[in-house]
């Protein structure tokens, strides 16, 4: 079945030719070059980069802050895709249009802006403050900076499928008496499964490597809320590009992983949807 | 049934408000920190901010970079999901996960893996110096960089509903000898036109305010080189706090403009089907 | 399969040279006989002085040659700048926080040696210091380095490693120290670490830093560059002071040619004037206007009311220079990094 599918719809040549020479030119050979310059530096230097102290209490807060950011993003995600797909409500239209806007605005102001809001002079911050916690400058802050630059990941990638998705399952699923929850585990997630996987591990990725918004926010002290990229930088500022691309080859290779495993997660979940 | 009825109303409104309070506290209040700040000078500090000869260049350099990508990944996007999800080859994950990685490469690599490959470090440099073809540094880096980072976002919306779809369709009408381009515009595209609407609003926002892999792209060339999130960035470095937020509510404003097209497009065409 | 082989070369060659296509018309610019165009590729927080001083500038080199010319401005890090003209962004000259950023530039050979001295004054044609500022009234009675390290106060400085600018406010700490505890490089240490730990926020950057302090209300005190404090004095007259300590250090921007460049676009004669002139009367003046200090004592004389004169200023040679300085405290594993080792 499947070898006769490659035969039966045509344009497999050319898709693939043009697939993979943009994906050459403005991926591979580029991220080539950031592997041929760490390889310059012998193995034992780049392992000793990258399990430096610093480095490494640097990666614990990126990837934690990150997974975290990513995590309420996938259950809001849902909600949000949720509510906007299947419920009305004064100024849907209004929020639904607002998704997008994290991406638009520079990482730097937003940044700028949230800080603002939640230090302890700010509004947010103000009232955080008065149960003791504080925000901006803590890991916190760097989780609500990563949790506004991943909004609209997990919401565009779960909103299409659940308008594809007719109410008609669910109206069965119902009239034969299944309770709402046991509808929305059985019957719907599901079928959203693959594409919160698809929002989360872009959103996970992206938080991994944010700069502009987070260097605002952290505090930036080290072993507490410094963020690898921002080691990345200072290790350029210091012209040791070997240094630099030896940490950015971890989190490259980290990046890849996950995104590897997320994909393997889809393309199963896409079989099993099948029926193969 | 009734019972029923009324626990779902209950579930309803209940996640509408924790939408709503998410967006607010997210994104409505971060937003009116900006507009106000945009202000707080007056009306006039914000008019000569905007109105700026660097600004508008600014703004003119974002949109060639954000058309320029938004093309590019539209043809990309296209293509590379149609690969994904028609057919079955060898290596599928790793293609999907390559396509995907420009998401999660921090920014700042983004920028300096163009630098070391383009860069005066780099082998190629002589070439192009020869050519007289200027990469880094000049407009077509910014282009470059535009392009990584937006990269899979439109293959990405794609390929969930492709997917979700299957190929059966397509299988039958290619064996009623319906030619490849047919099959993409009749068959394929009524499904995937929604999804294909979220990704490109969604490239064309992330493409305009990109900020990390150009900004050390651009060097920062004034009038030249830089676009209005870097023209942020130099506003505020250099103690110009008001006017930087006046050039960042332009690009909100841009995105306005965009989202409020796209919407009009989804309730003209969700009217008609 | 051949087929498929033919449309993967063609789609790839036509996405190359739509590309290079595209990069074409964005081709350099040949000046014309009437005009020249130069680059300056400076660091932060010097926009306002060369605005003005381009000008001034346009107008000398057009009485002196009989040419326009149009200086294209460029501004950011001072570390990134430097390494962005060693990776090709074109630059006549660069006029960046530190030496030790144009050396960068100097190693990646598109400056020749010896361009320190190629100007007077090390080729610092302006400098300035590191202050204190403080909020109004000075609530928590800072008048010294050594308030610094009460146990009660907040510190705001950028981070010396990601900015150039930054470094120098640590060596400041670092010189009053020294003084202090005579050359005793255990205590010199213990206290550049104890006020380290008073510093609540380590910005990326010395802009970064300001708003933390400033629009963001952290900290008692912020470490600055006095031409920076200066601006922030400006914006909100009623809200800071600043206090310049007993010590403090010379901090020397430095401008130079970048050789390569020049004798590529054959503009080495007005980047020359262009720097060269930044020592005339008229220029000085303008680098006083902008809160540097001009590096001509007469008319650095004509600004004692703006800038305290009295401070006692060392400089970078009292570090052994750059390179030294760069490795003992800012390098991977150096004094920096070891104040904050073992803690987390």
């Amino acid at each position: 079945m499947k070898k006769v599918n490659k035969r039966v719809i045509p344009g497999f040549g050319l898709s693939m030719g043009v697939t993979l020479s943009l994906l050459s030119i403005i991926v591979i050979i580029p991220l080539a070059s950031l592997v041929v310059f760490t390889s310059q530096m012998s193995l034992s230097d780049i392992l000793k980069t990258i399990t430096r102290d610093r480095v490494v209490a640097s990666f614990e807060v990126s990837f934690l802050t990150a997974f975290i950011a990513s995590a309420i993003n996938a259950v809001m995600g849902v909600v949000l895709a949720w509510v906007l797909v299947r419920y009305d409500f004064p100024f849907k239209r209004i929020v639904d249009g607002m998704i997008e806007l994290p991406f638009a605005l520079p990482t730097a102001v937003a940044g700028i802006a949230l800080t603002s809001l939640t230090s302890d002079q700010g509004i947010i911050g103000k009232f955080f403050a008065k149960f003791g916690i504080k925000i901006a400058y803590t890991r916190i802050g760097i989780v609500v900076a990563l949790v506004f630059i991943g909004i609209p990941f997990v919401v565009r990638s779960v909103q299409p499928v659940l308008e594809k998705l007719d109410g008609s399952f669910e109206e069965a699923a119902g009239v034969m008496g299944a309770s709402r929850a046991r509808i929305f585990r059985k019957v719907i997630f599901p079928e959203i499964r693959p594409a919160v996987f698809t929002g989360f591990g872009l959103a996970l990725g992206r938080c991994i490597g944010e700069y502009g918004s987070v260097v605002f926010i952290a505090g930036n002290m080290p072993f507490k809320t410094e963020i690898t990229p921002l080691i990345i930088m200072s290790e350029l500022q210091e012209y040791d590009y070997a240094s630099a691309t030896a940490i950015a080859l971890v989190m490259l290779l980290f990046a890849f992983l996950l995104l590897f495993a997320v994909n393997l997660i889809q393309s199963r979940n896409a079989k099993i949807l099948k029926g193969g | 049934m009734h019972e029923n009825k009324i626990g779902s109303r209950f579930v309803k409104w209940l996640l509408i408000c924790v939408s709503i309070l998410f967006i607010f506290l997210m994104l409505v209040l971060p937003l009116i920190t900006v507009i106000s700040e945009a202000f707080r000078s007056g009306w006039e500090t914000y008019k000569q901010a905007v109105t700026d000869e660097y600004t508008i260049k600014a703004a003119l350099l974002t949109v060639e970079a954000t058309l320029f990508a938004v093309i590019i990944n539209t043809i990309f996007g296209v293509f590379a999901a149609w690969t994904i999800t028609k057919f079955h080859f060898k290596g599928k994950k790793l293609l999907t996960t390559l396509i995907d990685i420009p998401v999660t490469v921090s920014p700042i690599i983004a920028g300096l893996i163009y630098v070391l490959t383009f860069g005066r470090q780099s082998f190629l440099y002589p070439y192009l110096k020869e050519l007289d073809i200027d990469i880094v540094f000049a407009i077509p880096g910014i282009v470059l960089a535009t392009i990584f980072v937006t990269f899979p976002f439109i293959s990405r919306e794609l390929i969930p509903v492709l997917e979700a779809q299957g190929t059966d369709e397509e299988e039958a009408a290619a064996l009623m000898g319906a030619r490849g381009t047919t099959i993409f515009r009749r068959i394929t595209f009524p499904h995937i036109k929604w999804a294909f609407l979220y990704g490109i609003v969604l490239c064309t926002a992330r493409a305009m305010g990109e900020f990390g892999a150009v900004s050390v792209l651009s060097g920062h060339l004034r009038g030249k080189t830089n676009t209005l999130p870097l023209h942020v960035e130099i506003l505020f470095n250099e103690f110009k706090y008001v006017p930087a937020f006046a050039v960042s509510s332009i690009l909100v404003m841009m995105a306005i403009i965009i989202l409020v097209i796209r919407s009009v497009v989804e309730y003209i065409g969700k009217k008609e089907t | 399969m051949k087929g498929r082989i033919l449309l993967l070369t063609l789609s790839a060659v036509l996405a190359v040279t739509s590309f290079t296509a595209c990069s074409k018309n964005d081709g350099k610019e040949k000046s014309d006989d009437g005009k020249v165009t130069i680059t300056n590729v400076s660091y932060d927080p010097t926009r306002e002085l060369y605005a003005a001083y381009n000008k001034v500038f346009a107008k000398h080199w057009k009485e002196k040659s009989g040419q326009d010319v149009e200086v294209t401005q460029s501004h950011g890090g001072s570390g990134k700048q430097a390494l962005e003209v060693a990776n090709g962004l074109e630059a006549d000259v660069v006029t960046l926080a530190l030496e030790y950023d144009v050396k960068e530039v100097e190693n990646a050979g598109l400056i020749d040696e010896g361009w320190v001295d190629e100007f007077d004054k090390d080729s610092s044609p302006y400098t300035s210091t590191i202050v204190f500022l403080v909020r109004k009234g000075n609530p928590k009675n800072i008048k010294d380095w050594d308030d610094l390290i009460k146990d009660d106060v907040g510190i705001i400085t950028p981070n010396p490693k990601t900015s150039g600018g930054a470094r120098w406010n640590y060596l400041a700490a670092w010189a009053y120290a020294q003084k202090l505890y005579n050359n005793d490089e255990e205590k010199v240490k213990e206290f550049v670490k104890k006020l380290y730990q008073n510093v609540l926020v380590l910005d990326s950057g010395a802009r970064g830093a300001t708003t933390t302090f400033v629009e963001n209300g952290q900290g008692d005190v912020l470490l600055a560059w006095e031409n920076e404090a200066y601006l922030s004095l400006q914006d909100y007259p009623d809200d800071y002071e600043i206090v310049t300590p007993s010590i403090s250090i010379l901090a020397q921007p430095s401008v130079a040619i970048v050789d390569e460049v020049v004798d590529d676009r054959g503009t080495r004669d007005v980047a020359t004037e262009y720097l060269s002139y930044l020592y005339s009367d008229e220029a000085q003046r303008i680098a006083g206007d902008n809160f540097y200090r001009p590096s001509n004592e007469t008319i650095l004389q004509e600004y004692k009311d703006v800038f305290n004169l009295d401070i006692n200023l060392v400089t970078i040679d009292d570090f052994g220079g750059w390179d030294e300085a760069q490795k003992k405290h800012f390098a991977d594993g150096g004094v920096f990094d070891q104040i904050y080792e073992g803690q987390s």
